[in-house]
């Protein structure tokens, strides 16, 4: 994973509460058998409506996506962070997260940035207004700056020293390479293997 | 103080533990079928990191497999693709694979046992929820997620939070005609499908020390069913000499050692569960499901419930849609709801002993008219052994089907289903809306009953069946 101190880049108003993660990523999309290339199911249902903000040229190149409270409620699939960070999202921020949505956006590398509500308000507007509004997570400051607005955020503190370190759950696991090879080293021998026997 | 079974297994596989953070727990054992695998295989790609120990690694096609015409391609384009990348996978990062057509091939579930892969204290983790199955020879064993897969794959370890631990002793004799599926059906009518939440569970008693590890692994198989992560039960005797001689089986002075450290796995007398339940094995008799989830059970001999009877609004409104779903009436004899499919197999109940007690019951007897009976072994060794005893003999004469190995109606993932509004007796382990096939109905029965039911056409036990002439 990539370490992420600070993000730029210009951000989609989504105004919309309650957004399940059914929404994020249908159910059909599920049956895949790769971990990338998701894109295509992102909000695929609201995508038909070519008003549908996603759909608006001037979002297209989008990697923040700032969205109503409650994101992420429904069923735990974790298809719905690959499916927003392969459409090229890397923050989402909301004023409140569904709890797995959030941990599997910890583990994912998903930056999900949580503000007062005034906040998410005052970008919606702020987006609107200029489309190529530079938006800019810091997560060292734990801070959103857009134009004049400049906004404290809450993160948990593990997700934000992993995602600083670049870590992935597996990273954190590699640090400890030696500890597992000592405890392999003491493994009794008779434990089976899988290798074929004839 | 004491430690119980489950503490102790944990214990022994701590690679590293940290005030605030959870136990990276190492996992000797990693099971791997083709549905919850490819994109862990993929995310190993994406990151450029590889199996850790392919060795402990071991993976078969079971889900998505047909049951008939095996030697032909699959015909359904998301099966085989799912088939097809388990291959790819397993050649790609040198998993040993059993595939369709090997005698290894099978339920991932019945295929670990019996190959002597699941031995007492060991870690067994699979990307599916009935890995509690191996818990039956003393293992940890449990379902993960998809990222959890590619954890174990890159690592071979987990960082886990403790289990809270829970005592279910059923003391006392089994009545005659009453098998392990009856006791789990009861305990999970007992507890709920939450009462095992957050825990571990331990069979315990003489009751469960009476029974084979094929009855051992039918209860932990169904511990998810209850909401459990995992079921356990204490190595004895019966599991050394289940394990002994098996291709993976420790050998010579490895055996003694290995039984050795077995014979400490079990529940110190002073540890303390954080909660317990107490069944009484005499008062049991052979149980059916009449609804939609597992905990929906009853005695065969009682009746469809009715709303008026639920103990709150919740479960009111539960029994209602259930009726509803079911197509059944209040009251009415569970003896006298009658199926159009009768499925014997999955990894509850697709072991050899099972097939056994199937067909005790048929031979000699014949299937209903209009009924239809698939027989699906859980492996193919289980397929060769009941072949070598005959037994697919019983079942095609009685008028069954006998079939390849595989997951098949369990899930019906392959072309086994129920048609919309037919009903099924199943020794699987779910009878939820559509599991069998979408508006399918399914009882969940023992082996037994499920052979009964069929040559009566109804729910029924063998106890019911005229004798044979
Ligand atoms: S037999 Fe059924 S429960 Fe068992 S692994 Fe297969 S699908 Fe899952």
């Amino acid at each position: 994973m990539e370490k992420f101190i600070v993000h730029s880049g210009t951000a989609v108003p989504l105004r919309r509460s309650n957004v399940d993660t059914d929404q994020i990523i249908p159910a059909e999309y599920l049956k895949r058998i790769t971990r990338h290339g998701f894109e295509d199911g992102l909000f695929s249902a609201w995508r038909q409506d070519p008003d549908f903000v996603l759909n608006r040229p001037h979002h297209a190149e989008a990697t923040i996506l700032v969205a109503g409270p409650d994101f992420g409620t429904g069923s735990s699939r974790e298809h719905a962070v690959w499916a927003l960070q392969d459409y090229g999202f890397a923050v989402v921020i909301s004023s409140r997260f569904a709890d797995i949505f959030r941990g599997n956006s910890g583990k994912g590398g998903l930056l999900t940035a949580e503000v007062e509500h005034a906040v998410v308000e005052a970008l919606w507007e702020a987006i609107e207004a200029d489309p190529t509004l530079e938006v800019t997570v810091d997560l060292e400051q734990r801070e959103v700056r857009a134009g004049a607005l400049v906004a404290g955020f809450d993160v948990d503190d593990y997700v934000r020293w992993r995602l600083m370190e670049g870590l992935d759950d597996i990273g954190i696991t590699l640090q400890y390479a030696d500890d597992i090879d000592a405890f392999e080293a003491a493994r009794p021998s008779w434990k089976p293997t899988t290798v074929a026997v004839i | 103080m004491g430690r119980t079974l489950a503490e102790k297994v944990w214990d022994d596989h701590v690679v590293r533990r940290a005030e605030g953070e959870p136990d990276l727990l190492y996992i000797d054992l990693h099971l791997v079928h083709e549905v919850t695998s490819p994109q862990a295989f993929d995310g190993l790609r994406a990151t450029g990191r590889s199996v850790r120990r392919p060795d402990l690694t071991l993976a078969t096609e079971d889900h998505n497999v047909p049951t008939l015409d095996i030697d032909k391609p699959i015909a359904d384009p998301i099966s085989a693709a799912q088939v097809d990348a388990l291959r790819r996978n397993c050649a790609e990062f040198g998993v040993p694979v059993y595939s369709l057509g090997s005698r290894d091939q099978g339920i991932v579930h019945v295929v670990g046992p019996q190959l002597g892969l699941t031995q007492p204290g060991m870690t067994v983790v699979c990307g599916d929820s009935h890995t509690s199955t191996h818990g039956a020879f003393g293992a940890l064993a449990f379902g993960i997620g998809t990222s959890e897969v590619e954890h174990v794959l890159a690592t071979q370890t987990l960082p886990l939070k403790p289990f809270k631990t829970m005592a279910i002793t059923v003391e006392g004799d089994l009545p005659a005609g009453v098998t392990a599926k009856d006791v789990i059906l009861a305990v999970i009518a007992e507890i709920g499908t939450g009462g095992g939440q957050g825990y571990v569970l331990e069979y315990r008693g003489s009751a469960i020390r009476s029974l084979s590890m094929e009855g051992r692994m039918t209860i932990c198989n169904m511990s998810i069913e209850a909401g459990a992560r995992a079921g356990m039960v204490a190595p004895d005797e019966t599991t050394f000499e289940y394990i002994k001689g098996r291709p993976h089986a420790p050998q010579r002075a490895d055996w003694d050692e290995a039984v050795a450290y077995w014979s400490t796995l079990r529940t110190d007398d002073d540890a303390v569960f954080d909660a317990e339940v107490v069944i009484d094995a005499t008062t049991l008799s052979p149980y059916v499901t009449w609804g939609t989830n597992p905990g929906q059970g009853l005695p065969l001999s009682a009746s469809v419930p009715s709303p008026s009877d639920a103990k709150d609004e919740v479960d009111r409104i539960a029994i209602e849609r259930a009726l509803d779903y079911m197509g059944l009436e209040p009251g009415m004899a569970l003896r006298d709801i009658s199926v159009d499919t009768v499925f014997i197999g999955s990894c509850t109940n697709g072991r050899i002993e099972d097939l056994r007690a199937a067909a005790d019951v048929l031979r000699g007897r014949r299937v209903s008219e209009g009924v239809r009976m698939l027989v699906v072994p859980g492996s193919v060794r289980v397929r060769l052994q009941a072949m070598e005893e005959g037994l697919d003999t019983v079942f095609t004469e009685a008028g069954a089907e006998w079939r390849e190995a595989g997951c098949s109606m369990c899930l019906a993932m392959n072309p086994d289903k129920l048609a919309p509004g037919e009903r099924s007796a199943s020794t699987s382990n779910r009878n939820f809306e559509g599991r069998q096939g979408p508006g399918g109905r399914t009882h969940l029965v023992s082996p037994q009953v499920a052979a009964a039911t069929a040559v009566a056409g109804h729910l029924a036990s063998p106890a019911d069946l005229a004798p044979v002439a």
